[in-house]
């Protein structure tokens, strides 16, 4: 049924329909609207859960990782800072093979401290091991939840996963949502059935000390099943069609790219608005396209690679940066294509919407404008000049 | 009992009060305990893969979340149906406990979880060098607390983590030693027969850190409770119930003396006094000095 919901509401929603044992988080903007929706679920004896309040991220993360392991579906959610005091734990839910799923609520990183959207913070823990989803409205927040528990729990992939969706943007923004039925959400996400967890009738050590002879293997495993995730999101992907009748593909969407001599290369909410400058620009006869990136971990480098082989000229956006480098997204697009000889003449670079600054139509158009003119290396758009004059007399 | 839940095979050294400690704790509290570890020696000489001296489901995830593992661990169980069959037990040593994993228990300790949470106290860093922790004691020789020209060791006395347990509101605290294995036992036991969250600091020497020999662990043990340095109290529903009663206690020079890392202290009286006086102060304070019969029921 469609409702007309709060990303943050949408996604409690789906939540509830996927019927976590265990839900732990701790405060922060702009994630609160979902905790605080389970909260009530909880306290109101619609959602069979156990709601552990913490003192950190750093415990949410923690306790959900100790309830996973026990062998209960878990649910937390958290933004920037919050992610950051998380990371530690998070790299060892990875690395314990637990299928944690995890809301970020993107959001920047202090300093200096800003309430914002950009994606510094997962972006940040892209090494984690986590799958990442990146989420271009509201209803793809709410359903890529459904489609992480059941990318998560599958046995090929015993993985943690990270829907990704813009802080505010998505999380306050308000959409008309389809909802499925607990009928619907039973037939595709079964029960979880853990490989191994504590339990006293058959005892384990989980998460032992590794030395030299064994460890590289467990790191290699996880780099292979990611692997294995290319293959598996679009299976999934095909089943939650059959099931709930929305056709993702799961790792990239080409909007308009076929016959495009200009492709933008973009993750989340920004998606919406680079469509929208598409069309207008196709109306007046331009040939422009979006290739949206939905898993930026695992890296899909052949479906990129395919999407953009015959594409002249292509701008990737970062809304995060790796200071004192190339931009994140930037770098690894243009590393799909190095020695290939099928490959845009130009692949640039372009900064924008750190911190909460308005990604307009005006700054795409700016973008596909900037394809025209020769390659960008991590060009800014949309700063203001005047705020970088400082005197220091 | 024939079977131990923590086996022999681990790599420990030898003496180690905390392996003594550990198997003490899970053989009191039985097979039905799942147990989440903090990083430490213990986790360390008792995991390396493919061995596992743990006989009962055991998980360890870093140096200072394990309260908050067993916290998560707690609500599934209690999720499943099944908490009152099983107990939680959550563990580290002094450092995991007192300095970097203290947010975590706290948070455990605050939240009213039914778990057990044991802090193997050696009194430093052991597993990475000894280095000084928020529990080693004043004066204490480590290596980032070391003696010279102007040192005599460490600058504070120990944080007062049974207190610190006991402001919580919570319905048990104790403390234990190496020393005293039924004792360790009757309270393991005595901890999980409560619900909610229970605290237990076990003195455990070192012979690695503390410079004894292994052959002294208990002995060296007895005198630091002995002599008032280390009381073993406990409270109920924060209310003090029982110490061990000292009949008399022992002047502390001869916990000190048995140990290298006290060693600079020998030929320093004025220093030796004033670790009297801590001890002397726990005397007070507990009340471990009377001429009534103990009022504890420990051995």
């Amino acid at each position: 049924m469609k409702e007309f919901l709060e990303g943050s509401q949408a996604v409690a929603r789906i939540i509830q329909l996927c019927k976590p044992g265990v839900i732990s988080a701790y405060p922060i903007t702009p994630q609160t609207h979902i905790v605080e929706e389970l909260a009530q679920m909880v306290a109101d004896g619609h959602l069979n859960a156990r709601f552990v309040n913490v003192e950190s991220e750093h415990s949410a993360a923690s306790v959900v990782l100790g309830a996973s392991a026990t062998g209960v579906r878990v649910f937390t959610a958290t933004s920037s800072q919050g992610l950051l005091y998380m990371a530690e734990v998070l790299f060892n839910i990875a690395g314990l093979r637990l299928p944690v799923v995890l809301t970020c609520a993107n959001r920047s990183v202090s300093a200096p401290i800003n309430i914002w959207n950009d994606h510094q913070d997962s972006v940040s823990l892209r090494d984690s091991g986590w799958v990442q989803l990146f989420a271009e409205d509201i209803q793809e927040a709410a359903d890529f939840h459904l489609i992480a528990y059941r990318l998560a729990e599958d046995k090929t992939m015993m993985l943690p996963v990270m829907v990704c969706m813009d802080g505010f943007i998505l999380t306050h923004g308000i959409e008309s949502v389809e909802v499925p039925t607990q009928e619907q959400v039973d037939t595709f996400l079964p029960t979880y059935q853990p490989l191994y967890k504590l339990d006293p009738e058959n005892p384990v050590t989980i998460g032992p000390l590794v030395d030299p002879e064994y460890y590289m293997e467990t790191r290699y495993a996880i780099q292979e099943t990611h692997k294995e995730g290319l293959k598996l999101i679009p299976k999934i992907t095909a089943e939650f069609s059959r099931v709930f009748g929305r056709i993702y593909n799961g790792l990239i969407e080409e909007y308009r790219t076929k016959d495009a001599e200009r492709v933008i290369v973009g993750m989340g909410s920004v998606c919406g608005t680079i469509k929208e400058v598409v069309d207008e620009l196709r109306a007046k006869g331009k040939k422009v396209g979006l290739l949206k990136i939905t898993s930026y971990r695992p890296f899909p480098g052949s479906q990129i690679y395919e999407a953009l082989k015959n594409i002249p000229k292509v701008g990737v956006i970062d809304r995060a940066l790796s200071l004192g480098s190339y931009a994140p997204l930037a770098s690894e697009v243009k590393a799909v294509f190095f020695g290939k000889t099928k490959k845009p003449k130009i692949i640039s670079s372009f900064i924008l919407g750190l911190g909460g600054r308005d990604i307009t139509k005006y700054s795409i158009k700016e973008i596909f404008r900037l394809l025209n003119t020769k390659e960008k290396q991590g060009e800014f758009i949309d700063l203001k000049p005047e705020l970088l004059k400082e005197n220091y007399e | 009992m024939n079977k131990h839940l923590f086996t022999s095979g681990h790599t420990a050294c030898a003496g180690c009060g905390q392996a003594i400690a550990a198997r003490l704790v899970v053989d009191a509290a039985g097979a039905n305990t799942i147990v989440a570890n903090n990083t430490g020696c213990l986790e360390v000489f008792s995991t390396k893969y493919p061995e596992s001296a743990w006989e009962i489901p055991w998980i360890h995830s870093l140096f200072e979340n394990a309260a908050a593992v067993a916290s998560g661990i707690e609500a599934a169980l209690i999720y499943l149906g099944k908490k009152d069959a099983i107990n939680v037990i959550a563990q580290g040593g002094d450092g995991g406990t007192a300095d970097i994993g203290l947010q975590a228990l706290s948070g455990m300790l605050e939240r009213g979880h039914d778990v057990l949470y044991v802090c193997y106290d050696n009194e430093a860093y052991m597993n990475t060098g000894v280095q000084r922790s928020g529990l080693t004691p004043f004066d204490t020789n480590t290596t980032t607390s070391p003696v010279g020209g102007k040192s005599t060791g460490n600058i504070r006395p120990k944080k007062p983590m049974p207190e610190i347990a006991n402001a919580h509101g919570i319905p048990y605290v104790a403390t234990a030693s190496t020393g005293f294995p039924q004792d360790i036992q009757r309270k393991v036991k005595k901890a999980l027969s409560i619900k909610g969250p229970k605290y237990i600091q076990i003195h455990v020497p070192c012979p690695l850190g503390w410079r004894h020999e292994p052959k002294e662990t208990f002995e060296v043990a007895k005198l630091a409770v002995e002599t008032g340095l280390y009381p073993l109290i406990e409270y109920e529903n924060g209310v003090l119930v029982a110490v061990r009663k000292l009949n008399p206690p022992k002047p502390v020079e001869e916990y000190l003396k048995a140990q290298g890392r006290f060693k600079h202290l020998l030929s320093n009286p004025e220093e030796i006094k004033r670790i009297q006086e801590i001890a002397d102060n726990n005397i007070r304070k507990y009340n471990l000095k009377t001429e009534q019969e103990n009022v504890s029921p420990a051995s």
